[in-house]
């Protein structure tokens, strides 16, 4: 058992607090006022600064320190929240990533701009302040409070020092603390690291119920903590003459008179932090290997187990059959369970398109709103990954080239805001992923001029619709007159498709001139397991994805003869050509007098598989195939069967490509 | 001696004056790998051929649930493939092919045993008089009156995959 280098999960976590930040910024920058949003960036920043500096960052400490004191200002009022600062912090959050990435790094020049940069936001947000503060003096002084508190047994393991919040808690005003000793256990049971006292402090106060708030900001989440206001007196009075000089009735803990303004944020603030943590203390985190690991373990073990039930079935043993049965049904699920495991949503893709079209937004100097929808659709961890550089390629043209200016816009009468959708559904076993913008379409008669300049296709070739849409993501294309910062040097949408067709998904373009462009990537669900149909042809057994798979029938003979040389077959009413597999793969063998036509379609194209013998359906185990097999375009993998023995699995798409291709040169030789 | 020892690559001792191998018999020449790189000996398994695969990588098998190539090296040798007898074994090793760490089985005649070599008893292989080509070879070691040859796995294997397909099925 390895454990995980600290700094390794050092990073993860501050890219995670970051993303964080970063949503939080996002937010805020639509809602200003919001409050929560504030708080929730200023925690994100100290964690970072705290944990930073304990991991030896300090650069990063250090520059994160004066985003968070920036931060802390917005948070207590003095500064308002404003779009220069929202953006100003954004980009620092970058420089923060850069100094975690490189912590040995020259970023000194860069830090520097940054922090003018923040300065000049917080002082040109700090002149309106002056009104809010000015509001801050009318809170009623001089509050006792009686704060009840205790921390989780192991705050102390965890680096919390309860004294430490005493005495922050005496810096507010004065202070009785008394310690609740009964929890204490005998000698021998206790354990010198636990926590076993809770306290109650009576504390006066001026700071208000916030100031309070602040103390336990950072062990809130773990803690128990109850505050009743005693009572109130101005704040040059004596507190010890506070019980007889106010007759207001004492010790009312919902009494909202004193200070509304605390308890209201006393009860927003529980319910926010809430279900955070429930979420944090119910999730482990997994490196994605272990996961990967486990899966191969399962496959293995959904392998092992048809094994089981093969020799259950030859023997008469009930008691081995009730056994196997069990088994079944356990792996079953376990393996059920295990591809949910490894399913996240969407979500996760797309927040960080937000910030990216925020970004573009600037640097174009568009306004672009995004719209995402449908975030809650799960997919493969892998894929996930995977999918996430075509996306942000698609995401930045559509910025880049689909959307136009404003002015462009309001000339076609459009809203000068452009839109783009980024949407996720499911599918019949597949994800449909779309981007889909309002912009000005993709022109068709320069993909069609630049694909004859650069010889892709003839001049004046009769093209499809879609063959057309579908040049822009051949290698080296871009229809933009111009390269900009962003796109148009014809590198991104080949790697798109590229990567894509590695996915085992297909690419679908729509595009109306003036009204916009949508592309919708179908990508499948899963590339662990997939339901297969188990073939043989000759000696070898071969799996058909049968996601691909439309019909089986009988090659009849007259079929078999007729076509010997043209290999078609009539599908009510339509030709659809056939590979004989057998031939394709030189088994060698003489064909079973009933050979079976396995049709397998990708989109509207068909193509007949000729196999010997159908054995069934297959919950396939995919396999990769090593980079020594890489030149074998015919098989996207293989899998193990029950008898251990190796199946190799069809590249769908491959066949059909190579069985259109024979009917085109069959249609060409006449 | 002392001119020949200078040629031999040094990745291969790093310094060292002993190495452990395990030995093996391809076509009546005994060869060697370093020990720490064999993950397994294997007895001869189900075979799945791989239609459209180069013949030197023509057929994968299963190990431990996964499914690797099975490589015969006396094809990169330009000589006949290995006919199995009762000796034949399956040697995995790990290897690196551009980039990717590939386990991958090797067909042997037959594995002898675990031994040490002497970094002193090695030289390069002659340039000429030999079936075997040298540039797949790190260098033979003497013992016993005969050569061990220490083949340059990740040398055959680059110029197996960088060979150009001659089957259809092949893109």
């Amino acid at each position: 058992m390895s454990f995980p280098d600290p700094i390794t999960v050092f990073r993860t976590e501050a890219a995670e607090l970051l993303e964080q930040v970063e949503s939080g910024l996002l937010d805020l920058n639509v809602n200003l006022g919001d409050k929560e949003q504030v708080d929730a960036v200023f925690r994100g920043l100290h964690t970072l600064k705290g944990s930073g500096a304990m991991f030896g960052f300090e650069a990063l400490a250090a520059f994160t320190h004066h985003c968070e004191t920036a931060f802390d200002q917005v948070r207590k009022g003095i500064v308002p929240a404003t779009h220069d600062l929202v953006t100003a912090v954004l980009g620092a959050t970058d420089h923060m990533r850069a100094l975690i990435e490189v912590p040995g790094g020259d970023h000194d020049a860069v830090s520097e701009m940054l922090l003018a940069r923040l300065r000049t936001a917080v002082a040109a947000a700090g002149d309106p302040a002056a009104q809010v503060a000015s509001q801050a003096p009318a809170k009623p002084q001089g509050t006792t409070y009686r704060l009840t508190f205790s921390l989780p047994m192991n705050a102390m393991a965890n680096g919390n020092n309860p004294l430490g919040l005493i005495d922050e808690l005496r810096d507010l005003g004065e202070c009785t603390v008394s310690a609740d000793r009964s929890t204490i256990p005998a000698l021998d049971d206790l354990n010198p690291t636990d926590l076993y006292l809770s306290w109650t402090v009576d504390l006066t106060t001026d700071k208000g119920r916030s100031a309070i708030d602040d103390v336990f900001i950072f062990v809130m989440d773990e803690m128990q903590l109850t505050v009743e206001v005693m009572g109130e007196t101005p704040a040059s009075a004596q507190p010890v003459h506070v019980a007889s000089a106010v007759p207001a009735p004492p010790a009312v803990p919902s009494s909202p008179a004193p200070a509304p303004e605390a308890t209201a944020v006393a009860r927003a603030a529980p319910p926010a932090a809430d279900p955070k943590q429930a979420k944090s203390s119910e999730n482990v985190r997994v490196p994605a290997e272990r996961l990967d690991e486990l899966m191969d373990r399962v496959g293995e073990l959904v392998i092992a187990q048809s094994r089981l039930s093969q020799l259950a079935g030859v023997s008469g043993d009930l008691m081995l059959r009730a056994v196997s049965e069990d088994v079944e049904r356990l792996s079953g699920e376990l393996r059920d369970t295990m591809m949910v495991l490894r399913m996240v949503p969407v979500a996760q893709l797309f927040g960080r398109f937000r910030r990216l079209v925020h970004d573009l937004a600037i640097e174009t100097g568009k306004t672009i709103e995004l719209v995402t929808e449908g975030e809650s659709t799960e997919v493969d961890k892998s894929v996930i990954e995977r999918l996430a550089d075509p996306l942000v390629h698609l995401v930045r043209n559509s910025c880049d080239h689909g959307l136009e200016t404003g002015e462009e816009r309001r000339a076609a009468g459009k809203p000068a805001a452009g839109k783009i959708l980024l949407s996720a559904r499911q599918q019949a076993g597949e994800v449909i992923i779309t981007i889909k913008d309002d912009g000005r379409g993709i022109n068709r008669d320069r993909v069609r001029a630049k694909a004859e300049a650069s010889g892709l296709i003839a001049p004046n070739a009769v093209l499809s619709e879609q063959e057309l849409l579908q040049l822009i993501f051949q290698p080296g294309f871009s229809t933009a007159q111009q390269v900009t910062n962003l796109s148009g040097r014809g590198v991104g949408m080949d790697v798109v498709k590229r990567t894509i067709d590695a996915l085992r998904g297909t690419i679908n373009v729509v595009s109306k001139t003036g009204e916009g462009s949508e592309i919708s990537l179908a990508i499948p669900l899963t590339l662990a397991i997939i339901d297969g149909l188990l073939v043989r042809i000759g000696s070898g057994r071969y799996v058909i994805p049968l996601s691909a798979v439309e019909e089986c029938l009988e090659l009849s003979i007259d079929d078999d003869m007729r076509s010997r040389g043209r290999s078609f077959i009539s599908l009510r009413d339509s030709l659809v050509p056939f590979i004989r597999l057998r031939e394709l793969f030189r088994t060698g063998t003489t064909p079973d007098p009933f050979q079976k036509v396995v049709v397998i379609s990708t989109g509207a194209e068909r193509v007949g598989l000729v196999v010997d013998q159908i054995i069934g359906d297959h919950q396939t185990v995919i396999k990769g195939m090593s980079k020594l097999h890489h030149d074998v375009a015919t098989f996207s993998g293989a899998t193990i069967l029950g008898d251990g023995g190796v199946a190799l699995i069809l590249d769908v798409a491959h066949l059909v490509a190579a069985g259109q291709q024979q009917e085109a040169q069959l249609r060409a030789a006449g | 001696m002392s001119e020949a020892v200078r040629k031999i690559p040094n990745q291969l001792w790093e310094g060292r004056e002993e190495l452990e191998v395990l030995t093996f018999d391809i076509a009546g020449e005994m060869f060697a790998l370093e020990a720490v790189k064999v993950q397994e000996i294997l007895d001869l398994l189900p075979e799945t051929p791989v239609p459209g695969a180069k013949p030197f990588v023509g057929s994968v098998i299963n190990f431990r649930g996964k499914v690797i190539p099975l490589a015969d090296i006396r094809l990169a040798f330009g000589m006949e493939a290995t006919t199995t007898t009762i000796d034949s074994r399956i040697i995995v090793i790990e290897l690196d092919v551009e980039g990717e760490r590939t386990l991958t089985g090797l067909r042997t005649d037959k594995v002898n045993e675990v031994t040490t070599l002497l970094r002193i008893a090695s030289e390069p292989p002659p340039s000429v008089g030999m079936r075997w080509r040298p540039d797949f070879i790190e260098c033979l070691v003497r013992r016993d009156g005969e050569f061990i040859i220490i083949p340059n796995l990740q040398a055959i294997f680059s110029a197996q995959n960088e060979r150009t397909p001659a089957h259809p099925l092949q893109s």
